[in-house]
């Protein structure tokens, strides 16, 4: 008889849809059945039963081959790696738990590296500006259960958080929000027509890279003040309407994402959103948040913030404390200028998600790539060794976008002999204190 | 009059099939199918001369790649193209950060020509040929 494990945490995007069903086999080891999630979750779910999955770690020879190794060796080969390099980047930790993290984070200040996250090319803007300015945010609960007027500013959650509109921010029925749908105004200003844009009451096209001036128009209309007759393309009678409209609601919200944070203005789109945020508190309550993509990107924020005060792109390679510079310790810009010695990749795929000159200067060092799948940077990397899926295979504690930790579970056991992200992780460092005491690699 | 070469305006973003392709795997059919496609208003197709689902080769600062143009179901701007996310997009995304860490993923120019002939490369045999790990 199948079972079901209910009440699953989905492992995909930052909206954490904590009330999926999943059904188990008899042996607990394969996954028949995915409900309530959405196509990405149920994909995520679906693979683990995938054949061909890889279940030992693999080396490449010199001929660009794969051959299989055990467990031991590719430790081994990995903490001499770490002992070894003066500056390395260790960047991920999105699909893995904060447990597996902190462990990361001793290894890295062990060996002088640089921690990195996905934020590093996702929200790392936000994080900028929300460094600078503050943030008047609140949870996704509030949202739902307060939330009059919604604005969707260059996100699409669609395609990229595609139940957060049936769970938070539209569909739903809350306690003051008791006509669900009909009782909220829903904006969605964009470059192109989205699907997110097609569920909204008002449409709002912006020029491509023109949102920093609309949302200082915003603002503007905001304090009463006078505007030019278009702004970013949109005439400046919308603009008026909208902003009087957005002082009505009872409690408003603006979600973004990376339609502000990779556009020309960067921080400065995030730091002007926020500011009218605040501006429109003069009016009534309202909250602004970032639709934070990757799983447990924001928990990998969560934990390198209270451990070295800073949310990503943390460098410890130094020793003696922790520093944090945009453009310097980042990883796009660390590969452009080849300045770390090796590569460790964990829970992500820079490979396909980085810009192929950050690529090609990283396939060029020792590389080590942490993933359960084969993925483009596991085919660029002298290591790749596969783990279980958390949040599949293993539970742990992740953060949702609005900064929640949640516990996930385990829904079905690892294969044969795979390793967890954490035992992997503690092997490694205690591999590295060996090394270390025998005086290095 | 068609044109031999036009330039757009590059975005890229994700897509809920690039999305469900990156979980059924990244050498996967899905995978391929969501992320090698350019998406463009019809009337730039109709300035480049070409039908939709023909192959272009689309050239920005950085390098050139190989995909397929499709018109999209989300509506785009005359001059405005989208690649979904993917090591496709990311052959020809700057990796200038401006001092902020974030590449150019949004918001720069690309020359696209026809190259209806030409092949569209795998996932990891686009990556691998960028980084010369490819032994002809």
């Amino acid at each position: 008889m199948p079972k079901e494990v209910t009440d699953v945490i989905c492992p995909f995007c930052g909206t954490l849809c904590d009330d999926l069903i999943v059904s188990v086999s008899d042996d607990n080891k394969t996954i028949l059945g995915v409900k309530n999630a959405c196509a990405i979750g149920a994909e995520k779910f679906n693979h683990q039963r995938q054949p061909g999955r890889v279940k030992r770690p693999r080396m490449r020879q010199a001929d660009g081959s794969y051959k299989e190794i055990t467990y031991d060796e590719a430790i081994d080969w990995t903490a001499k790696m770490l002992v070894k390099s003066r500056k390395t980047l260790m960047y991920g930790w999105a699909s893995t738990s904060c447990q597996a993290m902190s462990i990361g984070h001793e290894i890295a200040e062990k060996c002088g590296a640089i921690v990195d996250n996905c934020a590093t090319v996702c929200h790392g803007s936000s994080l900028i500006a929300i460094e600078d300015v503050g943030v008047p945010s609140c949870t996704l609960g509030e949202v739902k259960n307060r939330a009059d007027r919604v604005v969707f500013w260059g996100c699409n959650p669609a395609h990229a958080h595609p139940r957060h509109m049936s769970r938070y921010s539209i569909f739903p029925r809350g306690f003051f929000t008791v006509k669900g749908h009909k009782g909220r105004k829903i904006y969605c200003v964009d470059c192109r027509y989205t699907d997110t844009a097609k569920c909204a009451d008002e449409f709002i096209q912006v020029q491509q890279g023109f949102d920093y001036e609309l949302l200082n128009a915003f603002r503007t209309a905001a304090r009463g003040e006078a505007l030019p007759d278009t702004v970013g393309g949109v005439p400046k009678e919308k603009i008026y309407e909208i902003v009087e409209d957005l002082k009505q609601a009872r409690f408003g919200i603006i979600f973004f994402g990376m339609g502000l944070t990779h556009t020309m203005g960067r921080n400065h789109n995030i730091d002007i959103a926020i500011n009218l945020t605040r501006d429109m508190n003069d009016f009534t309550k309202f909250a602004i948040m970032a639709m934070r993509g990757h799983w447990n990107v924001t928990g990998s924020g969560q934990v390198l913030g209270w451990q070295y005060g800073f949310p990503y792109a943390v460098d410890v390679s130094r020793r003696d404390q922790a520093r944090h510079q945009t453009g310097e310790t980042t990883s796009v810009d660390l590969l452009n200028r080849n300045e770390v010695e090796a590569c460790f990749y964990i829970a992500t795929d820079p490979g396909a998600h980085f810009p192929v000159d950050a690529m090609i200067s990283s396939s060029r060092k020792p590389t080590v790539t942490i993933d359960p799948h084969i993925n483009c940077t596991t085919e660029i990397s002298d290591i790749h060794i596969p783990v279980a899926l958390v949040g599949v295979e293993v539970g742990g504690c992740a953060y949702r976008m609005d900064n929640v930790p949640i516990e996930t579970r385990k829904v079905v056991d690892p294969p044969e002999g795979v390793l967890t992200d954490e035992e992997l992780l503690t092997r490694i460092n205690k591999r590295v204190d060996e090394l270390m005491a025998k005086g290095g690699a | 009059m068609a044109e031999k070469k036009i330039t757009l305006n590059m975005i890229t973003c994700r897509t809920i099939q690039q999305g469900v392709g990156m979980e059924a795997g990244k050498t996967s059919q899905k995978y391929f199918d969501a992320c090698t496609v350019m998406h463009m208003h019809p009337e730039d197709m109709k300035k480049l001369g070409i039908w939709k689902n023909t192959n272009v080769k689309v050239t920005s600062s950085v390098g050139s790649v190989i995909v397929k143009a499709v018109e999209t179901r989300e509506d785009l701007v005359p001059g405005l193209a989208h690649i979904p996310m993917g090591p496709w997009a990311n052959r020809i995304v700057p990796a200038y950060t401006f001092s902020t860490g974030e590449p150019c993923f949004k918001g720069f120019p690309v020359d696209v020509e026809i190259a209806a002939n030409a092949r569209i490369m795998g996932a990891v045999e686009v990556l691998q040929d960028a980084c010369g790990l490819i032994r002809k």
